[in-house]
């Protein structure tokens, strides 16, 4: 399977299967859409079809491109077999470990985001903090499931986190003092808003967390709509100056400013533009995730609009790179050349398996967008793993097992998305949000464009 | 090739006997949360 398009001049193909991408020219663009629907093992028998279905080019040019063409099929790297369907049996009956965990330190929150999904760190509960014993409890667990896995990932998540930052540095001791008797690595990564982040903070996070995540949306009227103090008050400019030197604390790297883009700023690529020219160097901005009677959800009818702004965005950060002061945008990272295997692309983001939600009260969920649907409760960090059943259903989840994603040229890229985004609008995880595929399937589009671009420079 | 250039030939076929080490980045983690981004992710266990 291949998937072509054109974009900012340039002819772009990929193999599917086998993972290889190719710029080529106009007339090699054509040869291969025609290639795809019909060719025979017979050379000249192709030479006649290409001839009869393109007549504005001469025998000789199609020729030769032919030749090209049937090469890199040769070489199994166009038009390869789908042999992962087979593979996937296999696959299906592999042992599951738990390699990383979201802790939800606290269920609380000092801001009161209108897109949140925790509802304002509530979670459909009752605000609540993890206490040390709940919080060492989960990290016993994490090393008795991991196997022989040697990295680790904790991440301190919420409700906003550094309400609970005192549990936040003990648990980061306790995991420490795990690492040497069990062979075992944690890095540790935290989400936070920026409200209460001080030079303490930042000195400790410097020095133990492998990455931060700073939340904010981007210009200030945006972010400060979305994104406001329980009081109403502006946050940009609480949080802006701390980001800004927190950044520049870590070097520009190992963080991101993160932010969440709605149906109200559909023009986001300013958002972004906006987090570079306050100088950041690590930005991802996001669609929301909502139900489509939100009023900031994003509808079908955006993304046109959606589309634009991506492509929009990607001319800007090729222009930008070129010019020496580029950026790295999230949802544009892709790697080409050491990129995952076809195991974990399989599995996807490994919810319900390889990942788990740990609520401040020690119950385990398949992610933390699942946190407080109690139908999927998977266990405790007391007794593990119960809901057997549950964990199954997650480990089966794989683009094979989706309608929508076995012939999806994206399959590879994605993974098969977001399962809660899929139970969230179709009840069920096997499923897949449809407006999350469309642009997930242009920001792939518009990353290896990207690369397409700097690698012509070169 | 005159016609062609090749940014990645890498075959993922490849990955069938070697990967599912299990030691790379749960892609949540790295700062998403929301959608599943799986191919940005890079492979800990260099081929």
């Amino acid at each position: 399977m291949i998937h072509q398009y054109k974009n900012n001049g340039y002819n772009i193909v990929m193999d599917v299967c086998s993972g290889a991408v190719h710029v080529v020219d106009d007339i090699t663009y054509d040869v291969i859409a025609v290639y795809e629907e019909n060719n025979e093992d017979n050379i000249e028998t192709n030479l006649e079809l290409l001839q009869n279905k393109l007549p504005s080019y001469s025998k000789e040019e199609l020729e030769e491109t032919l030749a090209e063409v049937e090469e890199l099929k040769a070489n199994g790297e166009l038009f390869a077999e789908d042999v992962y369907k087979e593979f996937v049996m296999d696959f299906k009956k592999r042992k599951t470990v738990v390699k990383a965990l979201c802790l939800h330190i606290a269920h609380d929150c000092n801001l009161g985001c209108r897109y949140c999904f925790a509802e304002e760190g509530e979670y459909h509960g009752d605000r609540s903090m993890m206490s040390l014993e709940v919080g060492k409890q989960a990290l016993d667990f994490l090393v008795a499931n991991s196997g022989n896995r040697k990295n680790l990932e904790v991440d301190f998540f919420g409700g906003e986190p550094t309400m609970n930052f005192e549990v936040v540095k003990e648990l980061v001791r306790y995991g420490r003092s795990l690492e040497e008797p069990y062979n075992k690595n944690f890095r540790f990564t935290l989400t936070t808003n920026g409200i209460l982040l001080n030079d303490e903070i930042m000195e400790f996070a410097n020095q133990e967390m492998a990455n931060v995540v700073l939340s904010i949306d981007g210009r200030k009227s945006v972010n400060d709509y979305m994104r406001p103090a329980r009081n109403g008050k502006s946050t940009y400019d609480i949080i802006v100056p701390k980001f800004q030197k927190f950044a520049e604390l870590r070097n520009q790297t190992n963080y991101y400013v993160r932010g969440t883009f709605t149906h109200h700023n559909l023009d986001f690529s300013e958002d972004v533009l906006h987090l570079a020219d306050l100088g950041f160097q690590q930005i991802s901005v996001e669609p929301v995730v909502a139900p489509s009677d939100e009023p900031y959800a994003i509808q079908e009818a955006d993304l046109p609009q959606l589309m634009e702004e991506y492509d929009k965005l990607a001319k800007e950060m090729v222009k930008r790179e070129k010019e020496g002061n580029g950026f790295n945008f999230f949802h544009f990272m892709i790697d080409l050349s050491q990129g995952p295997c076809v195991a974990k692309r399989l599995s996807g983001c490994g919810s319900g398996t390889e990942y788990l939600a740990v609520t401040p009260w020690g119950d385990l969920y398949p992610c933390h967008q699942f946190v407080g649907q109690e139908q999927f409760k998977l266990g405790t960090v007391y007794d593990g793993i119960q809901a057997e059943d549950i964990r199954d259903e997650f480990k089966l989840c794989n683009v094979y097992a989706k309608d929508k994603c076995r012939n999806c040229f994206a399959r590879f890229y994605c993974s098969g998305g977001c399962a809660a985004n899929s139970y969230n609008f179709h009840g069920s995880i096997l499923d897949a949000y449809d407006i999350g595929c469309e642009l997930q399937k242009k920001r792939i589009e518009c990353a290896i464009m990207i690369k397409a671009a700097l690698a012509d420079q070169e | 090739m005159k016609h062609v250039k090749t940014l990645t030939n890498k075959t993922l076929k490849s990955t069938m006997e070697k990967g599912g080490c299990g030691e790379c980045q749960t892609s949540c983690q790295s700062a998403c949360k929301t959608s599943c981004t799986v191919g940005n992710q890079t492979c800990e266990n260099k081929r």
